[in-house]
């Protein structure tokens, strides 16, 4: 260790073999009670289409599947250990009250196709979150169906699409800027939109001029992140929606950044037709590991009619059903109605905040990615000096003059006890480091984090090749990325055994 | 705000620290006339205990005291604790997707385990990390056989789940993969003369499911020699996992399609679940979605990375063999542990309790109204028609806390009064007794009718 941290010391680590390597014949970790009904005789009844043999599926006893799974469980970071600042993916505090309620019985062993009578509860749940979104977005409708951020983009093209065919034409295209997410350019492609790119103005937000200049009527929408993935946010956005608008296009809001705007600012009053939220992102709802999301898709009235099935409806009887007649729907993007059990805990969340704590939230968010700014200002190349919101984007500029790049830094920080940022996007951005602390951290963990970040920077001046090297502090060193791609193993197998 | 860390000094000091007067300030980057002037107008702060009081409230209109005949894609087995023990773990429960490997190795061990544990099950060489849910794999998986083959069109079975062809659907039709619908024959099994017709030379694959939408096991190497045959691959979609455990794995396929919510995933109102596509190695740089990959580190250690991220979209952005970016990790992770349980052994003992049961009660129904489909094996599923109109029969069931099996007027109308009822290990005797009473009851009842009629008309 170099410099001394303050937040992070080793501490005795378990090894654990794959789970492969643990089973032997005879362990086991179930037991199912006796049958009530008699035996069959399993050959008799599927003949040549009974199965013999499961092959390397593992025998072992329930105690080395609790430490195998938690001794995995300590070789990772999470927001639960400390600060997760994973610009654009929102890692802030996940309540624990929201499992809680997801479990009870009734809405974890719902069957999606119970009758409508003992459905009301889940209908309402879907029903009451659904109108928070919509008064929080400023839009006119939503579909909570598709299944994370990625979907919802889709779901919304379909129905900017199904929009334009509607008015006789598809359109060709989508305009991206160059500083989107990698799914908006594969979203558009997947709804058969070719897409043209829209370069950024040297404030890091959409040119403007070159926009007038790129929209026709070829163009089908614009999709823009806003805040954008520099956590800037789209002064003009109301011109770009009226330079959309003009020419019959629509405005899609990717709203990863929507954390930075919830109770001070909505969408739908600035312009936008139609955008997905992410409620693993804004509303807190566990990553996972890297899901599952939800991505609800808000949008104006025009586009209503175009809304995936079913979509729930109070009846005059004040009961809630699921509509399914609606004949210029783009049709069902997900079986049943979505990742419910997000919509449980995405509504526990803002029943936890309300309007207040939900102002407070996104406020908190900002201040301390200004706090972050401020506090590496100088430590750290700023490519745009342009007022960040909810996160702050540096560069490596300093430092890889060092030789010392993005992703070198990245691994150093694992050292100093907290997650690293996000490395080298937006791409707009050569070496970028993409800073988020969300409104989950306090004033000490945000100056612990600073202090990190400008050891780092000196530990560069002093000593590249040792930040090079890191990070030391984790079970393994850094891995060979190129071998896995070049001779892919993807699966255990009895020969491959580990040392 | 409880979930906020800080106090009213602490804000005060860093906004001295940055150098602005007020938190307003830091907004100004949003033009006046769009800032919020007003409170959102969405439910006051509640307590903790206020949110627990709503849900359970939630939870009673819900159904919470009835048992029930449903499966068709959403499927009732035993959750052993172990899995939400482990699931909750912060570590798992709080962190993202494993992009940086060295502080991220239990997510990554644990998807490769994941992936072998799939393959092995489904008889391919290997699986990723997880797509949506069954029916979005199933799509994606169409989509990945277009590109293999470079053909555009597509069949699919009638008797793959309603939902699922609909969402499949919604995926071709701005890809220009034409979709052509083969019909099932009175065994409920994929019609195979119809099939042969309905392949042509632009044909990129047949996708079917197996057990099918009906608890049908089909005959996937006849189906799959007819497809191979005209150069198109085979893509089995499978919605009811613990069939795996006690049904031949569909080895000729070349892509499965797997809804793996059966292992271990609460069925939750029809979500979050867990897709899963296996495949063949020789189709893996087409294949979307995650992929963990054994390799080395620096000291020669084993560890573990995401790799051929060069089929992703944050790499290849419109080039890229899907958009997919979050997938259902913390749910495979769920599937993960209950296979870790059963494991070899237990799953074929669960899978077998599942095919007894349904053995008995479709027996028992059998006696009553007609069983259809009765040409190929079955798993837990089963379709009964009776002479009343199944809804009918349902709301009586109703009344002994029982959901019945789902009527099939709405996807399939051809077959009339047919329902479609599922058996678990969770399904016992005496609600099989109880719901084949009033069948029982239904059919007699329409039988005296009959007669009562047959004898006014005789007069």
């Amino acid at each position: 260790m170099k410099h001394m941290t303050r937040k992070a010391t080793r501490h005795v680590n378990q090894n654990e073999n794959l789970i492969f390597e643990k089973s032997s014949p005879g362990k086991a970790a179930w037991k199912l009670p006796p049958l009530d009904v008699p035996e069959v005789d399993t050959t008799k009844l599927l003949g040549k289409f009974e199965r013999k043999d499961l092959g390397n599926m593992p025998e072992v006893s329930e105690i080395e599947i609790i430490r195998h799974f938690t001794r995995l469980s300590t070789w990772n970071y999470a927001i639960d250990l400390g600060m997760y600042p994973l610009g654009s993916c929102t890692m802030k505090y996940n309540p624990r009250v929201n499992e809680f309620v997801s479990r009870v019985e009734g809405l974890a062993n719902g069957h999606p196709y119970q009758p409508a009578k003992i459905s009301q509860g889940a209908m309402r749940i879907m029903k009451t979150l659904s109108d928070c979104l919509i008064e929080i977005t400023g839009m006119d409708a939503i579909t909570l169906q598709p299944a994370a951020g990625a979907h919802g983009e889709f779901t919304g093209l379909l129905m900017v699409r199904a929009y334009h065919e509607s008015k006789g034409n598809a359109r060709k295209k989508i305009l991206i800027p160059d500083s989107a997410h990698g799914t908006n350019p594969a979203t558009a492609a997947t709804v058969g939109y070719a897409v043209e790119n829209l370069k950024s103005n040297e404030r890091g937000m959409v040119d403007v001029a070159a926009l007038a200049a790129q929209m026709n009527e070829d163009v089908a929408a614009l999709m823009v992140t806003n805040p954008n993935t520099l956590g800037v946010f789209e002064q003009e956005i109301h011109k770009i929606a009226d330079l959309m608008h003009a020419k019959g296009g629509l405005l899609y809001m990717d709203g990863a950044n929507m954390n930075a705007l919830v109770g001070k600012a909505r969408p739908g009053d600035f312009g936008v037709d139609v955008m997905h939220l992410n409620l693993h992102k804004t509303f807190s709802t566990p990553h996972g590991g890297g899901g599952p999301g939800s991505g609800p898709v808000a949008i104006k009235k025009i586009l209503e009619p175009f809304l995936p099935t079913p979509v729930v409806v109070t009846k005059p009887d004040g009961t809630m059903a699921f509509e399914y007649n609606r004949p210029q729907s783009v049709g069902r993007v997900r079986a049943f109605y979505g990742n419910f059990g997000m919509f449980i805990r995405a509504l526990a969340y803002i029943f936890a905040n309300g309007p207040d704590g939900l102002r407070q939230t996104t406020e908190d968010a900002v201040l301390n990615a200004n706090y972050i700014r401020k506090g590496l200002e100088g430590t750290y190349d700023l490519p745009y000096s342009t007022p960040s919101m909810h996160e702050v984007v540096f560069s490596d500029k300093v430092q890889s003059k060092k030789g010392v790049k993005t992703m070198d830094l990245a691994k150093r920080l694992i050292d100093y006890g907290f997650h690293p940022y996000t490395t080298a996007f937006p791409l707009i951005v050569p070496g970028a480091l993409m800073i988020e602390p969300t409104e989950s951290e306090p004033k000490e963990e945000l100056d612990l984090f600073i202090e990190a970040m400008k050891s780092i920077a000196e530990e560069v001046e002093e000593d590249p090749q040792f930040v090079l090297e890191a990070p030391y502090n984790t079970r393994i060193s850094r891995l060979d990325e190129t071998l896995a791609a070049r001779k892919p193993v993807l699966r255990w197998k009895p020969e491959t055994r580990g040392q | 705000m409880r979930y906020l860390p800080k106090s009213p000094a602490d804000r005060e000091a860093m906004l001295k620290a940055i150098g602005v007067r007020s938190i307003d300030d830091l907004f100004s980057p949003i033009p006046g006339e769009y800032r919020l002037s007003r409170d959102l107008n969405v439910p006051r702060q509640m307590a903790e205990s206020e949110i627990v009081d709503w849900f359970k409230l939630r939870s009673k209109e819900n159904g919470d005291d009835y048992t029930s005949f449903l499966g068709a894609g959403a499927y009732f087995h035993y959750r052993p604790v172990v899995i939400d023990a482990l699931v909750q773990r912060g570590e798992f429960l709080t962190s993202y997707t494993p992009y940086q490997a060295e502080f991220a190795q239990g997510t990554l061990q644990a998807i490769f385990e994941f992936q072998t544990m799939i393959s092995e099950l489904t008889g391919m060489d290997l699986a990723n990390a997880s797509m949506y849910d069954g029916s979005t794999g199933a799509a994606e998986a169409v989509m990945m056989a277009v590109r293999i083959t470079g053909k555009s069109s597509a069949v699919i079975a009638r008797s793959l789940h309603p939902e699922y062809r609909e969402v499949m659907a919604t995926y071709a039709t701005h890809q220009g993969i034409p979709l052509k619908t083969v019909a099932f024959t009175d065994s409920g099994r994929v019609d195979l003369k119809e099939l042969e017709k309905s392949i042509t030379d632009d044909t990129a694959c047949v996708l079917i499911q197996s057990p099918n939408f009906f608890g049908t096991v089909e005959d996937v190497e006849a189906i799959a020699e007819i497809a191979h045959r005209r150069g198109a691959l085979l893509i089995v979609s499978i919605a009811e996992a613990v069939s795996l455990g006690i049904v031949e794995p569909p080895r000729t396929a070349d892509i499965v399609a797997m809804e793996a919510q059966s292992f271990g995933v609460p069925m939750g109102f029809g979500g979050p679940y867990c897709g899963v596509l296996a495949t063949k190695d020789k189709f893996v740089r087409q294949m979307p979605g995650r992929l963990a990959g054994q390799t080395v580190d620096k000291k020669g250690k084993r560890g573990f990375v995401l790799t051929l991220a060069t089929r992703e979209q944050h790499i290849r952005r419109e080039k890229a063999t899907s958009n997919i970016c979050t997938n259902q990790a913390l749910v495979a992770l769920m599937v993960n542990i209950f296979m870790t349980v059963y494991g070899k052994v237990g799953l074929r003992e669960l899978a077998k309790q599942n095919l007894a049961k349904t053995a008995y009660a479709a027996d028992q129904f059998g006696k009553n109204a007609s069983v259809l489909f009765t040409g190929g094996p079955r798993f837990n599923e089963f379709v009964v028609r009776t002479s009343e109109d199944p809804s009918a029969i349902n709301s009586r069931l109703l009344g002994h806390k029982i959901v019945g099996g789902l009527p099939l007027k709405k996807f399939y109308p051809e077959l009339g009064n047919a329902a479609l009822w599922c058996c678990t290990e969770l399904t016992t005797r005496s609600m099989i007794d109880t719901a084949v009473g009033i069948v029982a009851e239904s059919e007699g009842s329409v039988q005296s009718m009959k007669e009562a009629e047959a004898q006014e008309v005789a007069r």
